[in-house]
């Protein structure tokens, strides 16, 4: 096993849902009250050394038979080690919020709008939770599975 | 008397430099709190080209997600193309030939090229060097004419497959691509002893726009810009792909990140694109071939007429001659170019004009419900895009459509770090600010 | 009368069609085929229409290149609401025209259904040649069209 995901398993024990190496990506899938601790983790640590914060995203897993119905999904990558991780975390339809990572990476501030915009997942502590990429008047979020890709919201002009 | 000239009451204002300004560079929307001319908080508002990208890759096929990933970063359409193939390739676990990778490299190159050229010529002509920008985009043509040599597109060019690419290299690509490239390095010559040191332009761009190398590195910043603050990344050397690590190339690294260290950094960066376009064209394998067929031509339809009437006496070992725009496709190239899976890639044109087997593999990748299918899972592929690390996260569920395309854009985590750049200068350093972040609207809001 | 009437038409017409300040409202794509019709190989200078101001009260004309997304349309409209008479509109690329393949809930559906438009361009994008093509055609809307003075 590489060892981002035995130390991963290592510190986090219960909190590590599942992990695999799927063409080469050390995957942990980890429960979303440890993330933060988690990142923190893997940035100061010196044998993994994550020092960039490279993606933050979220799939919806509406179509895909999985218990949960949001996964975040956190991409890094260490400059000094050239090694990658993904952390990805479970979030359920009633309750999808999990803590922001604005503290550890300004960088996230940006990438965690765009999950709200794009999905409705709400990020704590977040310092300015908008829309990013819609306007404001625009209902809904955009690309959930159950958001028809053809309906228009326009502010001008007519409805077709 | 003397007049009592201290300020009663001082208070900022608010200026909106709108979605659309002469800043050829795309939409955004700053709201700036100036104080005279001093910009003491800023807001930066994106969002006024998002084109759903990644809800419109959750329709089609794999392959019909390729003409969108190319209007994502416009000016270097085949950067983006060959990332999105390499992640979906990575996803079916295959590898691509060794001809396949060196025509990636070479175009991916050209396309580096002509995106620094428009980067550049645009901040310059912002500053006012409108000549500058003339000589950039004659330039830019000589690498469109190549490129449309090749794909024939100039911007748009889906140029990419999965497996490999659309068709090989024309005749005579070698000698056009070697001209090509001393003209441009003439321009490049030209534009050096115009600006580098020109006073005005060394004036504006020295020492603005600065970011130090821990905020860079905290907002998730990769490619020129990181490089310009010092820290040497660049996904080609440390996280090679294709054949990258077979090149002689340099990886130019800047001190103080500013303005001007990322306008050196851009020109030296050309430089080094060239020499890995002509060491690629040097070592690519199997060059000309050179096959004698002493069989007739016959255009494809004819073939399939007569065949139809029932004349098929001798008519397979005719060469058939498919339609101009299917240069290259035809079998003698087709072997070299695609990676040998039945389940990707589409047979050369004579076996899909020629047998109902080639028609029936053509059929079952390209229709509706059939297509290519990789196995469920997920994967992120980086390549080195122009303005950084430009990484493809695909996750599949085993059907012919995808089920979500992540594009993670170089440009958005530079934008989002916009607001503490231009915190402190004045409102005349925005511009050419604007200017080095190469912001392109197709990437940033997709 | 009415020669005299048609003569200065005529000659307006004339005047108007070899002067156009265009105002390139740039958003996608289409924006790097614009450069390179305003630059030195495609050169739009030789039509007269060089120069681009990037004023909305000081052009007469319109370019509207690039995909419109729902949140720039009512920029769009106000834009060409501030524009002074006469002017005219041109639809540059496929996504102008028609909304192009974005057939999603983020892209309006052809700019004809916020503002008036004189000429299409199609295209994605149009290679500089068509471009030059609807830039004369243009041209001659312009001149045979009764001018207001």
């Amino acid at each position: 096993m590489p060892i981002v995901l035995e130390k991963i398993k290592e510190k986090f024990g219960a909190a590590v849902l599942d992990t695999h190496s799927f063409r080469g990506d050390d995957t942990a899938l980890i429960s979303r009250d440890k993330i933060v601790e988690a990142a923190k983790f893997l940035k100061e640590d010196p044998e993994l050394d994550f020092n960039v914060l490279i993606d933050l995203t979220a799939v919806d897993c509406l179509n895909l038979d999985r218990p949960h119905r949001f996964e975040v999904v956190y991409h890094f990558y260490s400059i000094a080690k050239k090694h990658r991780a993904r952390l990805k975390v479970p979030l359920t339809e009633e309750d999808p919020s999990v803590d922001t990572l604005t503290g550890l990476w300004p960088g996230a501030n940006w990438f965690e709008r765009e999950v709200w915009d794009m999905f409705g997942v709400k990020f704590n502590g977040h310092p300015n939770l908008q829309r990013i990429l819609m306007y404001d008047e625009f209902q809904g979020h955009a690309l959930r599975k159950d958001y028809p890709v053809r309906k228009r919201q326009p502010l001008v002009g007519p409805q077709n | 008397m003397a007049l009592d000239l201290k300020p009663t009451r001082s208070e900022t204002m608010f200026l909106n430099m709108g979605p659309s300004h002469p800043a050829m560079h795309g939409i955004v929307r700053i709201l700036l709190e100036l104080d005279g001319e001093t910009v003491v908080n800023s807001d930066v508002e994106i969002g006024f080209l998002h084109r759903a990208f990644e809800k419109m890759a959750e329709q089609g096929g794999y392959w019909q997600v390729v003409p969108y990933t190319d209007r994502l970063n416009y000016v270097s359409p085949l950067i983006n193309n060959f990332g999105y193939a390499s992640a979906v390739e990575k996803l079916f676990g295959i590898d691509i030939t060794e001809r396949t990778k060196y025509i990636r490299v070479i175009m991916s190159e050209i396309s580096r090229v002509a995106d620094h050229l428009t980067c550049v010529g645009a901040t310059a002509m912002e500053m006012g060097a409108f000549t500058v920008f003339l000589y950039m985009i004659k330039a830019r043509e000589y690498l469109y004419e190549l490129v449309e040599d090749v794909t024939g597109a100039r911007v748009t060019v889906s140029y990419a497959r999965v497996g490999g690419v659309k068709s090989d290299l024309p005749e005579g690509f070698k000698e056009k691509t070697l001209k090509a490239l001393k003209e441009t390095r003439k321009v490049l010559k030209e534009v050096n002893g115009l600006i580098t040191r020109n006073r005005i332009f060394v004036d504006r761009m020295k020492g603005i726009g600065v970011i130090s190398k821990e905020d860079a590195l905290a907002y998730g910043i990769t490619g020129p810009f990181l490089r310009s603050t010092g820290v040497d990344y660049d996904v080609r050397k440390d996280q090679s792909y294709y054949v990258y690590d077979r090149f002689d190339f340099d990886v130019p690294v800047g001190e103080k990140g500013d303005n001007y260290d990322r306008y050196l950094l851009r020109m030296e960066e050309m430089e080094q694109s060239m020499r890995i376009i002509e060491q690629g064209l040097e070592q690519i394998p199997a060059g000309e071939i050179n096959v004698d067929m002493d069989g007739r031509v016959i255009p494809a339809a004819e073939m399939v007429d007569e065949a139809k009437m029932g004349h098929t006496s001798g008519l397979v070992q005719l060469e058939v001659e498919a339609d101009p725009t299917l240069e290259g496709t035809s079998e003698r190239f087709y072997g070299n170019i695609h990676a040998c899976s039945k389940k990707l890639a589409v047979p050369p044109k004579e076996d899909t004009y020629g047998n109902i087997e080639g028609l029936m593999n053509h059929f079952k990748i390209v229709m509706d419900g059939h297509g290519v299918k990789p196995p469920k899972g997920e994967a992120y592929f980086p390549v080195e895009g122009a303005n950084g690390e430009l990484g493809f996260y695909v996750v599949s569920d085993g059907t012919g459509t995808p089920y979500r395309v992540r594009v993670r854009p170089p440009c958005f985590t530079i934008m989002s770090a916009l607001s503490k750049m231009i915190q402190g200068g004045t409102l005349a350093d925005i511009i050419p600010t604007f200017g080095s972040v190469n912001m392109i609207g197709g990437e940033l809001d997709r | 009368m009415g020669f005299f009437t048609t003569k200065v038409n005529d000659v307006v017409g004339w005047a108007r069609k070899y002067s156009i300040f265009q105002y390139p409202f740039v958003t996608a794509c289409c924006g790097m085929e614009y450069m390179s019709v305003a630059c030195s190989h495609y050169d739009i200078d030789r039509f007269g229409a060089g120069f681009p101001r990037f004023s909305p009260r000081q052009s007469d004309v319109l370019f509207v290149v690039g995909t419109i997304s729902h949140k720039l349309a009512p920029v769009l409209k106000r834009i060409f609401e501030q524009m002074a008479e006469p002017k005219w509109v041109v639809a540059f690329g496929v996504c102008t025209c028609t909304g192009g393949f974005y057939d999603n809930y983020a892209t309006v559906q052809g700019i004809d259904t916020i503002i008036p438009v004189d000429i299409y361009i199609p295209g994605c994008p149009p290679r500089p040649e068509n471009v030059l093509d609807g830039l004369m055609k243009l041209q001659e809307k312009i001149a045979n069209s009764k001018q207001a003075l």
